[in-house]
């Protein structure tokens, strides 16, 4: 016979209480976390640690000062691919370099960099049109265990198909190969890849602007957010930028119904490809320091 | 018995044709939300267009954060999982593949489970994984009804069969008698 009904209501007062513990102790800030996808990771972190309860699994984090860093580990979603989205990655190949070449120095900031896969991706596309001497990409995460990873850039042998075929689809003008040396299941980019990029913690939620960039690419982070703190995000992406800078977001992310929407054109819309206005607009909203 | 709110149907190896039929029989008056997770190799967008010259409802392919609307057929975009808000409005997730799909039907029936509760129904077609059979358990769990396609009538049996293996099911048909259960379940 049918198991007893999950009850909805103790599970949701459990998963507040989570948050507030989080945010309380730690400093993390989930309480504007879209929460469909928020109850799926928390519940398996519940899962994953054998804590039977949500309740059980706030106790730890309270208690046990390590298991902080397994719970943003399973709060984070580090998944991500080179090149993903190809035909963003030509685009900015086609209509955004040529505008930073302009530059005397390139300032790009890559927001939830995950492993490291698509900063080195845009450090690849960089490095083909000459400019990467002149550029410094800041790749941030609030995933500590994310970055390290990212900073050694060794991924699993499996993936070097996919990222090969979707670099050349990217418009690569060699073999994703030349970048990397295999060993056993895995692959190694080239360190000099990274001799440009910082890799750096930054909380999206509750840290500020702290460069002014030419090209703000962060793909696959709003989805996770409310409304209200995509507004805000996007609206401290706006003012990282400098005029006419570029900003790319995801695929199935939209700038549209933010009020930061009227600082910025549309490039193309379709890839979520925009640029900063160079004139002000009559109201710039400021929501975000 | 409440009335449901939603028809959540998920398939794969063999599911446009299976989606095809069944949506093309439903009856146009269907007040319900459907929520379709179909693993294909081209995109939903393609999948969304094909489908709507067979639905007798209209069909679209979800974008973010919009409302899931009664008496409409809402595709799941490829490359995301899709999950739905308390409020009714759709979220997507770029997290890991399940059962090596995303989107995955686990996930959407999971989600809709949690949202309309014993108000729902799920229902599990054609396919050649096991994707569906826990969240169809999930739906069950909430007191919702679970349909399966008899596996014999489905071009790919895995998928129902493992429905039936772990979930169970409420009623278990051949693929043409699924559309008049839903009709009769849904405007009586
Ligand atoms: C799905 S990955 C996206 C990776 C890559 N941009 C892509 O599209 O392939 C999302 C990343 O955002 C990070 N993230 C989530 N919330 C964040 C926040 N508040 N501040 C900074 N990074 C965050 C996660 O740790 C994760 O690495």
């Amino acid at each position: 016979m049918p198991a007893p009904q999950p009850d909805a209501e103790l599970e949701q007062i459990e998963l507040d209480l989570f948050v507030q513990a989080l945010k309380r102790r730690h400093g993390h800030d989930f309480s504007q976390y879209a929460q469909a996808s928020l109850i799926r990771r928390v519940r398996q972190l519940v899962h994953a640690h054998h804590c039977g309860s949500i309740s059980a699994l706030t106790t730890r984090l309270l208690h046990e000062p390590d298991f902080l860093t397994l719970v943003i580990q399973g709060l984070s979603v580090p998944v991500s691919e080179m090149f993903r989205d190809p035909p963003v990655f030509s685009a900015l190949r086609e209509h955004v370099l040529p505008i930073l070449a302009s530059y005397p120095q390139i300032t790009i900031w890559q927001a939830g960099c995950a492993h490291g896969q698509e900063v080195y991706s845009l450090a690849i596309l960089l490095e083909e049109a000459g400019l990467y001497e002149r550029s410094h990409i800041f790749a941030t995460d609030f995933n500590p265990d994310a970055l390290q990873r990212a900073q050694e850039g060794i991924y699993p042998a499996r993936d070097a198909q996919l990222w090969s075929r979707n670099y050349l689809l990217a418009g690569g003008r060699q073999s994703l190969a030349s970048y990397y040396s295999a060993r056993y299941d895995f692959i190694k980019l080239d360190q000099r890849l990274r001799r440009h990029i910082t890799f750096a913690d930054h909380n999206l939620v509750t840290d500020k602007v702290f460069c002014e960039a030419h090209l703000v690419l962060c793909r696959n982070v709003l989805i996770y957010f409310s409304n209200p703190l995509q507004n805000r995000t996007l609206a401290l992406f706006r003012n990282s930028l400098v005029r006419g800078g570029h900003l790319c977001l995801g695929l199935r992310e939209s700038l549209d119904f933010a009020p930061t929407a009227v600082d910025f054109t549309a490039v193309d819309a379709n890839l979520r490809l925009y640029r900063r206005n160079s004139q002000p607009s009559s109201e710039e909203h400021d929501e975000a320091a | 018995m409440r009335r449901p709110e939603a028809i959540v149907i998920g398939c794969s190896k063999g599911g446009f044709n299976a989606l095809k039929l069944l949506l093309g029989a439903l009856d146009p008056q269907l007040p319900q939300t459907v929520l379709v997770c179909c693993h294909t190799a081209s995109g939903a967008g393609v999948l969304a267009g094909l489908l709507a010259a067979h639905s007798a409802l209209p069909v679209i392919e979800v974008g973010e954060r919009q409302p899931a609307s009664p008496g409409i057929v809402h595709v799941a975009p490829g490359g995301y999982h899709l999950l739905l808000e308390h409020d009714r409005h759709f979220a997507l997730s770029v997290d890991e593949p399940v059962c090596f799909s995303r989107p995955s039907i686990d996930v959407l029936f999971g989600s809709a489970a949690d949202t309309y509760h014993a108000a729902l129904i799920g229902v599990v077609l054609t396919g050649a994984n096991r994707d569906g059979a826990d969240g169809l358990g999930q739906i069950r769990a909430h007191g919702g009804i679970a349909v399966v396609q008899a596996p014999v009538s489905a071009e790919a049996a895995t998928m129902p069969q493992a429905a039936l293996d772990i979930a169970g099911a409420d009623y278990c048909l051949p693929l043409e008698q699924i559309a008049p259960l839903l009709n009769r379940l849904c405007l009586t």
